[in-house]
């Protein structure tokens, strides 16, 4: 909403400052936005002195000027006038200044590689005359004591914007706005003159309201002004409009234009000799069409509220009329409108067909349905003022009796929810002030709702008009009180939380990325989740939920192999989607690595990455979240787009049925299909839901502290087993001989090749032995060696190298 | 005797001599070894005479001593230098770079979510969480935003199915709603997490992140509320003093509404925050709108608070100096790189929530 403050104070006796208007909108909540010129562009050309003048080093015919524009330090501009010269008073345009001759935005560049700021302009570059040669001279005695103020003087009155919030329709008017101020005590609301003007003769064009169902119109008033001369607005009008950024079209059209600026009351003017017979208000039927003032044609569904004659629509009520009604310079007869339509119709309506005007916005809102009179006095009136012609006594058809809106208010409720009191005898001098019809019952108020507020409908309302006129800045500032109900976090949120630091700890980068994607990249990876599609992508490339976080993860980790970076680790954690329900997501942690552990490094061997490095991580990250090693199972099974020979899963237990983390290489022909350059490319994730929450706190962890300081041996093996058997099973086999004798088992080559059968492998293993009763003796060794040995040659088909 | 002497002075002067081990195990068998000078004598011993062998014997331990002293000194001496010189030889180049350890990052998004969940916790704050999805009734209609509501305009929101009965939720209110219905008052919770609308340019991005914060009890005011955020906004900013302005606005979620914007000043092209003459706007506040209560099954009569939603992206930017919104989420690694943080930076209480 846009307002003079001239035109506020129309409807505002006030001596305060602009600022003080100013500071007063914000306060009562009417925020605004900016407050400035509406020319602005010419508050850019500035009175200005040169104070030095020089030969520009590569170009004979400019110069380098050092110029005073009022502010502490001088501007270079470069200039290729030949009276550019010291001490000469001329016009400076700063970069960001539009030229008015030509349009042209001044930036800041480089003349023949010295940096001009802005420019010193002609006489003809300003339109001031068709003087061209050389820049504008100023005259020395009258502009001398000017330097760095405006050359032009800002004739244009400033405009302020304000933001109004949808709850607040009353406000879409400047009066409603001047309203709000005199209750804050900026000034007194005047009082609307009620001229009497002279009404003649009936409204002869018969109107009536169809009662159906859920007809959006419940007041339709009008009356009808004849023998009229529709010409160009007077020269006030046109400024008002003007003044807001809109255009002027002509008196009729300016002077509704007008009044809902004014009253926030819209109006629609008809010419009222192309109205065929009568008006009927009614709801339209499907199919029916009409031209609208947009010129677009619009094909109208059931049970929207149009306004009809007898040959059909003529407009869509409260929100926009018809091209075959509509007034025109030669129009002699003026059929005006002023009528009430619900807000729930016009949302229907203009919603399904996307039109967004400024009565459709007024009416969705809610307008008073009380200043139909009002507006229909105050537009017949402007327009006999200026456009001649007579006008008819009012007609007014009404569906629904007026019906007053009463709130009964508890006065201690206002410092109940606020924390701090105000005299009684305020709140109601703020509440009439307001426009509410205020009787005192001591401990409450009798309120009968302004007919302009249909935002005010219950007590907590009225709390907040009054605080909010009062000003927020009486509220107190209490101390934070710090009773906890319960724990910050719960063990779900504390483990999100711990995972994301354990895997940063790890040499990744954090992102945090969309939550949908490209559904082609997508399919990659959402293996058999449903696919979710957006209805209103923000682009065709972001059109579906994720699946899984690689999508993402691969889309962006290309994009900065593209920037040259080669070894790159990120993760993000974050939601994933199983279906378009509220709830059906998993928080999951997707993590890539791509190219070489310790490129171009002095002591170490450089590598491609490869499974065991994410193996290595998820299995660490596992650990420092509380888990225990001890029972975790890895399948050589993942998921698709894994590659199949070098990936696997981790089971917290062997008994789990979901696997907690997938690893491994990304399968190849992803790789492909992304078109990803790397010489390695590994991830895995982690589903945090599938993580139980079975581990043992560490506070029992702790206590239970049992040791050995018997003997340890160290003993080697080394079985031959078959290619396809799993390291894991081997240290199953053996750690399950005697869990109080074997205390770890480490794996140390694995060989095949020469002396090695085909199809055939070697895993050489240190088994460390401790008891805890005892220090073992040679025979206790030889017996668990044998043990040993035996065990895994029967379990497992394999046999001991010797 | 005076010979032992003369032996003892001869060997500990050899022995100051510049030796090497073997030299020195050669003098050893000269002076101990089986016809070593001093085994002679001790030979000698027994064919002495009782009273002349008792002073002579001590003599020649003494003497047998101090060479042996002499001679171990001597050993360890030259053992020193050796080892010494080896040292000199396996010297290496330390200011060769060392072995690397890449060092990860943690988003600033989510370093803000924990310094965030970090001072709410400490005035009793609890954190929840909600699903990305909502239907119309959490995001809208449970929130006094019934669907002919002009306020569901400000709201772009993205849909998932042509109902509109499915969307991604465009706030993080909807936690307040799903929460309370749970749960009996009080209520003191926060919410932080993703939210989303469709909206994209150079200040808005389709995705960003809101926290939410509720505080329900049976005389919870407007003061409460103010004091809840003043405390918040200067622990976060870490200042002692804020210049901190509520206004009226409006949400149909809460009633009385309020707007909170805080002074600034650009300086030398940075932005400082809590001073200066210009105002910027952080946050939407306001009192749970009784209406709300009521589609929560709390009583409005018994029950009142607050409720806050405020911008994580943009608390982020302002305080790390981040300038541009949409480069939180395009995963550019010399950004993470830069505006990431040290995963061992966790915000506590007693650490401080920044370094």
């Amino acid at each position: 909403m846009k307002l003079t403050i001239g035109w506020l104070k129309e409807h505002l006796d006030t001596k305060k400052k602009d600022s003080e208007l100013i500071d007063k909108l914000t306060n009562v909540g009417l925020e605004v936005e900016s407050f400035e010129n509406l020319n602005s562009d010419l508050d850019n050309f500035k009175v200005a002195k040169i104070i030095k003048a020089e030969q520009h080093p590569n170009a004979d015919r400019l110069r380098i000027c050092d110029v005073d524009i009022g502010v502490e330090k001088s501007v270079k501009v470069v200039c290729g006038a030949p009276n550019a010269k010291k001490d000469l008073l001329t016009v400076y345009a700063g970069p960001g200044s539009i030229i008015p001759k030509n349009n042209m935005k001044l930036t800041v560049s480089k003349i023949r590689g010295v940096t001009s700021y802005g420019m010193l302009c002609s006489e003809s570059e300003l339109n001031l005359s068709d003087e061209s040669q050389g820049i504008t001279e100023l005259n020395t005695t009258k502009y001398s004591n000017k330097i760095g103020e405006n050359f032009f003087k800002n004739n244009s009155e400033k405009v302020v914007d304000l933001s109004i919030t949808p709850n607040r329709p009353d406000c879409l008017g400047v009066r409603g706005i001047a309203r709000d101020l005199a209750a804050a005590g900026a000034g007194k609301l005047k009082n609307i003159s009620d001229k009497n003007i002279k009404k003649k003769g009936s409204q002869e064009i018969k109107v009536s309201i169809k009662k159906e169902k859920n007809i959006g119109c419940t007041v339709f008033g009008s009356c009808l002004i004849t023998g009229v001369t529709n010409k160009e607005s007077p020269k006030w009008l046109k400024e008002k409009i003007e003044s807001l950024g809109q255009k002027p079209i002509s008196a009729i059209v300016d002077i509704t234009n007008y009044v809902m600026l004014d009253l926030n009351r819209p109006l629609h003017a008809y010419d009222a000799d192309k109205i065929d017979k009568e008006i009927i208000v009614r709801n339209s039927k499907k199919g029916e069409s009409f031209e609208a003032l947009d010129n677009k044609k619009y094909k109208l569904d059931e049970d929207m509220c149009v306004i009809s004659d007898k040959s059909g629509v003529l407009g869509l009520g409260g929100i926009i009329g018809g091209t075959r009604s509509g007034t025109e310079i030669n129009t002699k007869n003026i059929f005006l409108e002023s009528a009430y339509f619900t807000p729930r119709s016009i949302r229907k309506t203009s919603k399904l067909l996307n039109i967004d005007t400024d009565a459709k916005f007024r009416f969705e809102r809610g307008i008073d349905p009380q200043s139909i009179e009002l507006g229909l006095t105050k537009a017949a009136e402007l327009i006999s003022e200026i456009c001649g012609g007579k006008i008819s006594k009012f007609d007014i058809q009404k569906i629904q009796k007026d019906k007053k809106n009463i709130i009964k208010f508890k006065i201690s409720l206002f410092e109940q929810i606020t924390g701090f009191r105000i005299k009684d005898k305020e709140i109601i001098k703020i509440l009439t002030d307001l426009g509410f019809e205020v009787s005192d019952k001591k401990v409450e108020l009798d309120l009968i709702i302004p007919s302009w507020r249909p935002d005010i409908t219950q007590p907590i309302d009225i709390v907040e008009e009054i605080v909010r006129i009062k000003g927020y800045n009486n509220i107190e500032t209490l101390e934070p009180e710090k009773t906890k109900i319960k724990d910050t976090l719960n063990k779900q949120q504390k483990l999100f939380h711990f995972l994301q630091r354990s895997v940063a700890s790890k040499g990744y980068f954090e992102t945090v990325t969309w939550s949908f994607t490209d559904s082609k990249i997508n399919k990659l990876f959402k293996e058999n989740l449903k696919e979710i599609n957006i209805v209103n992508p923000i682009s065709s490339d972001l059109d579906v939920l994720r699946s899984s976080i690689f999508s993402n993860l691969t889309f962006y980790l290309k994009k900065n192999l593209d920037r040259g970076f080669k070894d790159i680790s990120l993760f993000e954690i974050g939601p994933i989607f199983k279906d378009s329900v509220p709830g059906e997501q998993l928080t999951v942690i997707g993590a890539i690595k791509s190219g070489k552990i310790s490129r171009l490094n002095w002591n170490e061997k450089e590598r491609s990455v490869d499974v065991f490095d994410v193996k290595k991580d998820v299995i660490q990250t596992l650990i420092e979240a509380g888990y225990d090693k001890q029972s975790f199972f890895i399948r050589d099974k993942s998921a698709s787009y894994y590659h199949p020979g070098k990936s696997g899963s981790v089971y917290l237990d062997k008994d789990d049925i979901e696997p907690v983390a997938y690893f491994g290489d990304i399968h190849p022909n992803i790789i492909k299909k992304l078109d990803i350059k790397t010489e390695g490319l590994v991830g895995f994730e982690i589903y945090l839901e599938h993580l139980k929450d079975d581990k043992i706190k560490l506070k029992d962890q702790k206590t239970n502290f049992l040791y050995s300081d018997y003997q340890k041996s160290e003993r080697d093996f080394a079985f031959v087993v078959d290619k396809n058997f799993k390291a894991q099973d081997l240290i199953e086999i053996i750690s399950s001989i005697d869990k109080n004798l074997i205390r770890s088992i480490k794996i140390f080559d694995i060989y095949e090749g020469e002396n090695i059968p085909d199809g055939k492998k070697s895993i050489a293993l240190n088994v460390t032995i401790q008891s805890s009763e005892k220090t073992l003796e040679d025979n206790d060794l030889e017996k668990i060696n044998k043990l040993i040995i035996s065990t895994v040659e029967n379990k497992s088909g394999a046999k001991i190298r010797s | 005797m005076s010979d032992i002497k003369k032996i003892k002075d001869e060997y500990l002067n050899k022995l100051d001599d510049d030796l090497n081990i073997e030299n020195v195990n050669q003098i050893k068998t000269e002076l101990f070894g089986k016809n070593g000078q001093i085994s002679n004598y001790f030979k000698k011993l027994g064919s002495l005479p009782t009273d002349e062998r008792k002073k002579f014997a001590s003599e020649l331990n003494s003497t047998k001593d101090e060479l042996q002293e002499k001679i171990n000194s001597k050993l360890q001496d030259i053992e020193t230098k050796e080892i010494n010189s080896k040292l000199q030889n396996e010297k290496v180049d330390v200011t060769l770079p060392e072995r690397e350890i890449i060092q990860g990052k943690i988003h600033p998004v989510s370093q803000v979510i924990d310094e965030i969940s970090c001072i709410f916790s400490e005035i009793g704050f609890s954190v929840e969480e909600g699903p990305d999805i909502e239907n119309e009734h959490y995001n809208f209609t449970a929130l006094n935003t019934p669907d002919n509501h002009p306020a569901r305009d400000m709201h772009d929101t993205f849909y998932l199915d042509n109902n509109k009965e499915l969307l991604l939720r465009t706030h993080t209110s909807p936690v307040q709603v799903r929460t309370m219905l749970n749960g009996k008052p009080p209520f003191k919770i926060i919410a932080p997490g993703r939210t989303y609308r469709s909206d994209s340019d150079q200040t808005h991005s389709p995705m960003f992140h809101q926290v939410e914060g509720l505080h329900i009890d049976k005389d919870i005011n407007m003061g409460h509320l103010k004091g809840c955020l003043d405390y918040f906004i200067k622990s976060f900013f870490e200042v002692d003093k804020i210049k901190m302005r509520f206004r009226p606005s409006h949400f149909p979620f809460t009633e009385p509404s309020a707007e909170v914007d805080i002074g600034y000043e650009i300086k030398d092209g940075n932005i400082l925050i809590g001073e200066g003459d210009k105002w910027l706007e952080i946050l939407g506040c306001g009192m749970v709108h009784p209406n709300v209560l009521k589609n929560v099954k709390v009583n409005p009569e018994k029950y009142q608070g607050y409720a806050f939603g405020i911008g994580i992206d943009r608390l982020a930017m302002l305080k790390y100096g981040i300038n541009d919104l949409r480069a939180f989420f395009e995963t550019d690694y010399r950004w993470l790189n830069h505006f990431g943080f040290d995963p061992l930076d966790v915000p506590s209480n007693y650490r401080g929530l920044s370094r």
